[in-house]
């Protein structure tokens, strides 16, 4: 009874406009109102900011999040979260690297297949710290709070075991010129290895009925379970799967910098869980589309590419993403006290 | 508290002339897309037990949320003791004498009765917690409500009609005017209902006012004194419960004259047992050495208090509980400890009673939930992939079949009422091919409207062959609708009821068969 207390709506007469406003926000969300608001700000602050070429810039920036942010959504849809995915990045990375630059130094002629056991190794890295999260959870029924947490734990304390804290050199060219700075059908290459991943994920999501079970898992369990459907096996494969689609960002982040790196992930966790609830992900499981949580990885590079080019201080920025992802939390439930207030 | 008490006491004697306690004057309440209230007159006086009655969705439960201060009128005026009030909050209401018990409770489970009496308005003394006080004064609370329970047991620990006191107690903390009740004895045995009863005779000897809300007759004749009929957020007409029969408040309610609620079974003879279960042990040991069968075309009741073990013996065969010992069998093949997802798609579906916790995800659509259980076939998928225009399809027949109101399949369930989402949920039974369908409780929370069409579609179903299991803690159900039943306590199988043995002292003579020893 308590939840539904509804304050009665105490602004009358503030027009067409403000009630269309007022529609919209219910309808759409927080997400298209940051994003006009932030395109206002940074282009009156700088006049670099609204061009085509540093749009691109943006996009190519973002990849990275946002691939790691659909990983993300799948956690948060069943209902939990994956505190873990910015190690599987860096675990990748590193596992990667080295894999890579092993053997390349061992066959320098074999360039495509350091490139590809390279690739393998390291994802298949990442994909084990899901395999441990998603066991967790779906099997011993522990929080994927304290998995994923234990986790991002563990896969970092490995990535800087490996490395000795050092970052891995000597991977081939080809790899950072193909996967880095390379770029396919005129799109840079890891904005097509995001779109197709995108693409792949919307598909299954949305058009298979193992898609259909994340979303029942996230919506009621005991529900799901009694309409036949695995949720064990659902939940374990949705850490599988984000860990799989930071392993992948971490390859890709690894092939731009052409580095090996055990600390390029730190800062994932925080970002993907804001671009997926600013996106209106729910934190309760069950809501959330994938096409938001792409708009939402993009604001967020919107916002650190503005940020940049204003000269606002790196440290500042940490604040003001967070302050972001508060913010986008309260503006859901004044979302939801409109929803049941506004009458259509 | 106990000098709160005393005060009313200390009140003259109201009856002769009563005064209108409290009024609403043209409350209105809107939701989006929903009009939950339409401009309702309702008036309560002093020391009378006002009946609210209608069906589910017509608007009772907003009614006592506003008045109990959890909800706020979108237009209308409520009047207490003759002056306009605003109830902004709980606390405000609250204060004002009026409290309300709600069928969800307020209670923390994991603290004790006194700490959950005080809770919010706990007494201190040099700033601390003054626990002696607290003791104290929760102690005379439950003395003077004739309770008998200790205030530091925790709440958790207490059934569910011990709860029900506690909840009733802390709305003795303030000055009690007016207490709001919704549909207290759902869920307490005889002797707790006498109980409860007695105490609101003694409240309204006290003056109180108190708003009922209840589906039973019985109840209504009991302690109603006056009745108030909802339908559609409308108010429809306020009736003595003396001069009132059953049949004129039903035709109040639901607006037409209703004939009898079950339909006639006029069922096949039975075919091959579909359902076989021997011997069953679950290994939470809820059942114990129960063994049914059902077939084909057959209603089989299960009957038995709340516990007994009529639906964990169910949700066993059907795979959500583990079995220690014993052997299930469907049409002929062992199952025993088979999934859900294998049951289902062996034909075999267990509908759940608690459509919020188990069978529904309220936050996603109509269409969702309905196909939820089927879509590894035709015509809800094709290959690997959903067909979504076979789907809305298949959707939208079952929902009209159904007459889902509105008829909506994109909204979202949390959105419809409780007998709608039941709809949603029975439509599940229609999306495949089933041999056997057991439906739990499945007119909880439901109204009669919706009742008969439920009855309806489980007999329709029986007779197209359908082997199905009933399970119900309402024994007309069992007596009316099933051809066979079967009566559970603690567990066991207790007895198989033929149809000719079905009557109403046969099956309770079995509930408490061993209780009275």
């Amino acid at each position: 009874m308590a939840e539904q207390s509804v304050t009665p709506t105490n602004a009358p007469a503030i027009g067409g406009l403000g009630n269309l406003t007022k529609r919209l926000f219910v309808k759409l969300g927080i997400l298209p109102f940051l994003l006009f608001i932030a395109m206002v700000v940074f282009t009156l602050l700088s006049e670099n900011f609204l061009t085509l070429q540093n749009l691109m810039n943006v996009l190519r920036q973002s990849v990275y999040l946002m691939i790691v942010a659909l990983g993300q959504m799948m956690a948060l849809l069943t209902g939990g979260f994956d505190l873990s995915v910015g190690t599987a990045l860096a675990l990748s990375s590193v596992v990667g690297a080295l894999v890579m630059a092993t053997i390349f130094s061992m066959a320098p002629d074999m360039v495509w297949l350091a490139i590809a056991v390279g690739c393998l190794a390291g994802i298949l890295a990442g994909v084990m710290i899901g395999v441990v999260n998603g066991a967790g959870v779906a099997f011993f029924n522990v929080s994927p709070f304290m998995v994923s947490l234990g986790m991002a734990s563990v896969g970092f304390g490995v990535a800087l075991y490996l490395t000795g804290g050092v970052p891995v050199y000597g991977m081939p060219r080809a790899f950072s010129d193909t996967f880095g700075y390379g770029s396919l059908l005129g799109m840079p290459a890891p904005v097509f290895v995001a779109v197709l991943l995108a693409i792949a994920l919307y598909v299954f999501l949305y058009r298979t009925p193992q898609g259909r079970y994340f979303y029942a898992v996230g919506g009621n369990l005991k529900a799901a379970s009694l309409s036949g459907i695995n949720t064990k096996a659902t939940l374990f494969f949705t850490y599988v799967l984000s860990a799989f689609f930071a392993a992948v960002a971490g390859m890709l982040l690894t092939a731009r910098i052409d580095t090996g790196e055990a600390n390029i992930g730190a800062s994932m966790p925080l970002e993907s869980i804001a671009a997926c609830v600013i996106a209106g992900v729910s934190l309760r499981g069950g809501v959330g589309r994938l096409e938001s949580v792409v708009l939402g990885a993009l604001f967020i590079g919107l916002i650190q590419n503005g940020m940049n080019l204003a000269q606002i201080e790196s440290y500042l920025q940490t604040v003001v993403l967070g302050t972001l992802l508060i913010l986008a939390v309260i503006a859901d439930q004044i979302r939801l006290r409109y929803v049941a207030s506004l009458k259509n | 508290m106990l000098n709160s008490i005393n005060k009313q006491q200390g009140c003259e004697e109201v009856g002769a002339t009563p005064l209108p306690l409290l009024q609403t004057q043209a409350i209105t309440k809107d939701y989006p897309g929903v009009r939950a209230l339409d401009d309702v007159d309702f008036e309560l006086l002093a020391g009378e037990v006002h009946v609210l009655f209608g069906e589910n969705g017509a608007g009772k439960s907003t009614l006592i949320s506003i008045l109990a201060g959890a909800n706020q009128p979108s237009t209308g005026q409520i009047t207490y003791k003759s002056e306009p009030v605003t109830l902004a909050s709980v606390h405000d209401a609250r204060s004002l004498g009026i409290s309300a018990v709600f069928q969800e409770f307020s209670l923390i489970p994991q603290m004790t009765v006194e700490e959950n009496l005080f809770l919010g308005a706990e007494p201190r003394r040099a700033g601390l917690l003054d626990r002696a006080r607290i003791s104290r004064e929760a102690q005379e609370t439950l003395d003077e409500l004739g309770f008998a329970l200790r205030p530091d047991q925790r709440v958790d620990r207490l059934t569910r009609a011990e709860q029900q006191m506690v909840e009733i107690a802390k709305a003795f903390r303030s000055e009690l005017q007016v207490l709001i009740l919704d549909e207290p004895t759902a869920s307490l045995t005889t002797h707790e209902t006498d109980q409860l009863f007695e105490l609101i005779a003694g409240l309204k000897k006290r003056g109180v006012g108190v708003i009922y809300i209840t589906h039973r007759m019985a109840e209504i004749r009991r302690i109603g004194d006056r009745i108030t009929v909802l339908r559609d957020g409308r108010y429809i007409d306020t009736v003595n419960a003396a001069e009132a029969t059953e049949d004129d408040l039903v035709q109040l309610m639901t607006g037409r004259v209703v004939g009898a609620i079950f339909p006639e079974l006029n069922l096949n003879a039975p075919g091959d047992v579909v359902l076989e279960a021997s011997n069953v042990t679950t290994n939470d040991g809820a059942v114990v050495d129960a063994s049914m069968t059902v077939r084909a075309g057959e209603i089989v009741g299960m009957a038995g208090l709340v516990g007994s073990g009529k639906s964990e013996l169910m949700q066993a065969c059907f795979g959500g509980l583990a079995i220690r010992t014993g052997t299930v069998m469907l049409n002929g093949q062992g199952i025993t400890g088979h999934t859900p997802k294998r049951n289902i798609r062996d034909g075999f579906l267990y509908l759940p009673a608690d459509r919020h916790n188990e069978g529904l995800m309220m936050t996603r659509s109509v269409r969702e939930n309905v196909s939820l259980a089927s879509l590894d076939i035709e015509p809800f998928s094709k290959g690997i992939f959903i067909n979504r225009s076979g789907e809305k399809k298949a959707v939208e027949a079952l929902t009209t079949r159904l007459n889902l109101s509105p008829p909506q399949i994109e909204r979202t369930v949390e959105h419809f009422s409780g007998g709608n989402q039941q709809k949603v949920m029975l439509a599940r039974a229609l999306t495949r091919k089933y041999d056997l369908i057991v439906f739990d409780e499945p007119t909880v929370g439901v109204d009669v409207g919706t009742r008969a069409s439920i009855y309806e579609f489980i007999v329709e179903l029986a007779r197209g062959g359908v082997a199905i299991v009933l399970i119900s803690s309402d024994l007309p159900e069992i007596l009316h609708l099933t051809t066979r039943a079967y009566v559970f306590f603690h567990g066991r199988t207790q007895a198989e009821l033929q149809a000719d043995q079905l009557t109403e002292e046969k099956v309770l003579a079995h509930f408490f068969e061993k209780e009275a020893c």
